[in-house]
Order: C-alpha cells, then sequence, then structure tokens
C-alpha cells in the first residue's frame, strides 16, 4: 500500500496532465490550472526542505567544532536575518528599516547584489586559467573550438574589429550557422530524452519519489 | 550622504574586495564572505518565496474569500506533507506528496519539451534548397549540423560504418558551438568584473575622497 499510492498518484497526476494537454473541455482546462495552482504553492512549501538540510548540516558542523565551524554560524546568521526580515515584510507589509528604505531591500541592495556580481565576475579569472589548459591544442576539435571562442570575443568588443577586420560579421556567422544547428542538436537530443525519461516516470518505470524505498 | 547608504556602499565595498582576495589565495576574509554569500542568498529566496508565492497564492487568497478557493488548502496540505519524510512513522506520506508534485511537473515537462521544443525545432530545420545561393548554403549547413550532432547523440547502434563519418562531423559541429558558448560566457563575465570595478572607483573611492576633501 505505501509503495502502490505513490506509483498509482504519480501515474493519475502525470497522465491527467497530458491528457488535458489535448482536451479543450472547460472543465479539464478548470482542473488543470487549478492543479497549476496547488503545486506553485507545493514547490514553495519544498524549499524548506533545501533550508532544513542546509540548517542541519552547518548545525552538525559547529557542534563537533569542525573545520570552518565560526563560518557556519555566519551562514546561519545570514540566513537567519535575511529569512526573518522577507517573512516579516511579507506578512506585515512593512517592517524593519534602514535609512529610508526597508532592511529586506538595504540587504539586498548592499549584500545580496555586491556578493552576487562579484561571485560570477571571479569566474572570469577561473575560466581564463581553464582556457588555458582547453586552448592548448592537442588535436583538430580542440583547434576548431579555440578558433570559434576567439573569433566570437574578438566580435563582441569593439578592438576586435582592429584585431580581425569583420570579425563582428565572421562572429555573427558562426553564431546563427553552425552554432545555431549544433545548439538545435543538442536541444531536440535533450529534449527527446527528457520526453523519454517523463514517460517512464509516470509509468513507474522511474521511482525517483521513492526516495530508494521502493526501487 | 544619507548614514545608511553610507554604511552600505562600504559594507558592499567590503564584500566585493573580501570575494576578490580570494584571487591572492583562499583566506579566512574571502571565506567569511563566501559564508555571508551563501547564507543571505538563501534567506532571500525564502523571502521571495514566501513573499511572491506562499502568502498571496494561499494566506491572502484563503483569508479573504475561502469559499472558491477551498481547493488551495490542498496544496497547504501537500506542502506540510512534504516534512514528514523528517517523522520516521508517517514519512511515506512525504512520498505521496512528493509523487503528484513530480507527477505533475513531469507530465508538463513531457509536453512541453515536445510541444515546445521538438516540434518547432524540427519545423525549423525544414530549411529549402531549391536555388544556387549563399542562402542555401547556410540552409544545408544547419541540416547537415542538426542532422550530424544528432547522429552523434544517438547510442543505440555502434558508430561504426556511415555513422562514424557522420558522428565526426557532428563532433565538430559540438565544438564550434562550445567554443562560441565559451567565447560568450567570458564575455558576459568580464562585463561584470568591468561593473563591480567601476562600482569601487566611482560608487566608493571618488564620493569618499569627495567627501573627505569636503566636496560632497
Amino acid at each position: 500500500m505505501k509503495r502502490q499510492v505513490p506509483i498509482v498518484l504519480c501515474f493519475l497526476t502525470g497522465a491527467f496532465v497530458v491528457v488535458a494537454f489535448f482536451i479543450g473541455h472547460p472543465l479539464v482546462v478548470d482542473l488543470n490550472e487549478k492543479l497549476d495552482e496547488l503545486l506553485i504553492i507545493v514547490t514553495a512549501f519544498a524549499l524548506v526542505l533545501g533550508v532544513v538540510s542546509f540548517a542541519q548540516h552547518h548545525t552538525k558542523k559547529i557542534q563537533r567544532k569542525q573545520k570552518d565551524w565560526r563560518n557556519s554560524i555566519v551562514s546561519l546568521t545570514s540566513l537567519g536575518l535575511m529569512a526573518f526580515l522577507g517573512l516579516f515584510e511579507s506578512m506585515l507589509k512593512s517592517g524593519a528599516v534602514i535609512g529610508d528604505r526597508p532592511a529586506f531591500d538595504w540587504l539586498f541592495t548592499y549584500a545580496f547584489t555586491p556578493l552576487q556580481a562579484t561571485m560570477f565576475s571571479l569566474l572570469a579569472f577561473m575560466i581564463a586559467s581553464a582556457a588555458f589548459r582547453a586552448f592548448r591544442i592537442k588535436n583538430v576539435e580542440a583547434a576548431v573550438l579555440m578558433i570559434a571562442a576567439v573569433i566570437v570575443m574578438l566580435g563582441r568588443v569593439p578592438i576586435g574589429q582592429y584585431i580581425l577586420p569583420h570579425s563582428l560579421e565572421i562572429s555573427e556567422w558562426i553564431m546563427n550557422n553552425p552554432n545555431l544547428a549544433a545548439q538545435r542538436g543538442i536541444l531536440i537530443g535533450a529534449a527527446l530524452g527528457a520526453a523519454s525519461m517523463a514517460i517512464r516516470v509516470i509509468l513507474g518505470i522511474e521511482r525517483p519519489y521513492m526516495g530508494g524505498a521502493g526501487d | 550622504m544619507a548614514l545608511s547608504s553610507f554604511a552600505g556602499i562600504w559594507l558592499a565595498a567590503f564584500l566585493t574586495l573580501a570575494i576578490y582576495s580570494f584571487l591572492y589565495k583562499d583566506n579566512p576574509v574571502y571565506r567569511l564572505a563566501e559564508s555571508i554569500f551563501v547564507g543571505v542568498s538563501l534567506g532571500y529566496e525564502i523571502g521571495l518565496v514566501f513573499y511572491r508565492t506562499i502568502w498571496p497564492n494561499l494566506v491572502e487568497r484563503l483569508l479573504a474569500d475561502p469559499g472558491p478557493n477551498w481547493y488551495l488548502a490542498i496544496g497547504g496540505i501537500l506542502g506540510i506533507m512534504l516534512y514528514c519524510r523528517y517523522i520516521p512513522k508517517v514519512s511515506f506520506l512525504g512520498r505521496w506528496a512528493l509523487a503528484v508534485y513530480i507527477g505533475y511537473f513531469v507530465g508538463v515537462e513531457l509536453m512541453q519539451r515536445l510541444h515546445g521544443d521538438v516540434l518547432p525545432q524540427v519545423r525549423d530545420t525544414m530549411l529549402p534548397l531549391s536555388s544556387l545561393s549563399s542562402v542555401t548554403f547556410e540552409n544545408l549547413l544547419i541540416i547537415v549540423g542538426v542532422l550530424s550532432v544528432l547522429i552523434y547523440f544517438y547510442f543505440s547502434k555502434p558508430h561504426t560504418g556511415i555513422l562514424k563519418p557522420v558522428s565526426r562531423i557532428g563532433v565538430y559541429f559540438i565544438m564550434i558551438c562550445f567554443g562560441a558558448s565559451f567565447g560568450y560566457t567570458i564575455m558576459a563575465r568580464i562585463s561584470l568584473l568591468i561593473g563591480r570595478l567601476t562600482f569601487l572607483v566611482e560608487g566608493w573611492v571618488k564620493p569618499m575622497i569627495a567627501l573627505i576633501s569636503g566636496s560632497g
């Protein structure tokens, strides 16, 4: 019973969505819309599972005084502060204020945004060092990859026109033809793979919801 | 400059420099900024989800008019059932909620992938080859590229005989695609780097100099 019910539920919801796609009856459309609204709410609840796992991991680290346990305190405090301010503002439609701004907004502007942008910009350096290793031409494939990357990079900056005349046009041509063809092939392949996996899940051949309990 | 903005700019500048200190080597200041980033990102996500999803779509609607919105409570119940996994005796209820959740999104994914990705992409690949022009050459290139890449990813048969050279052509198309994506990504990251450096100079150093010299 405990194992069969989830398989039946998964089949019924999955099959309903597929059938509803082809049936335009108002009753089915209405039911599908309601289901959509419900599951957006479930998605939001699912986020808390990740938060609990995060909190458990860091709490264990602090309790056992493992390496960098002090940073775990910082992570949990920042999480708690930001989440508290967010929840507080949602419920009261007003909350703590720093200067003339809500505290949640202030932290978003002066902590979250710079941290996110800086962290991603740091990847420019990582990519450059990865490029140094990747672009050592060992075979024709690596040469093709490097030439395409260099032309696209030159095509994106004004100085590229001086280093390689018509780099913008060549870059556009690469993006619109060979790149488009490969992207399309990858997209079709990936979509067919995802669709076949979806059918396997709906039919109960794959059971990711069992978490290893009913495999 | 308001004190809150002043403090905010200093905080942003400190966090920016703390992250960039990693370029020298891994250090405690970087790890501190990294920990703040992890916590703040997750906290922001929670605030956002509660503010934009749970509160307006569930709580407010149920409180305002529970009659026609009763079905939303099922979403709340399913959401709470997900947490049953932490109570061993009723952990199976968590799997029921997860099964409904996965079933629904897998169904949506199936139709979206077939209807939104496969069919339009196949339709757009059916290009005319009826005239002798550069457009025909480009169309031919796209058709050959799509087919060869698809054959490269076709693993049900060993790549021998005619499949071998065709899949090799597919590899070259994939390499061009990866190279182009790589170039694009680098330029996007460098653009972010320029943005951060501009902030440090224009948003932090210059206003501070102006403030100290008394002209700000």
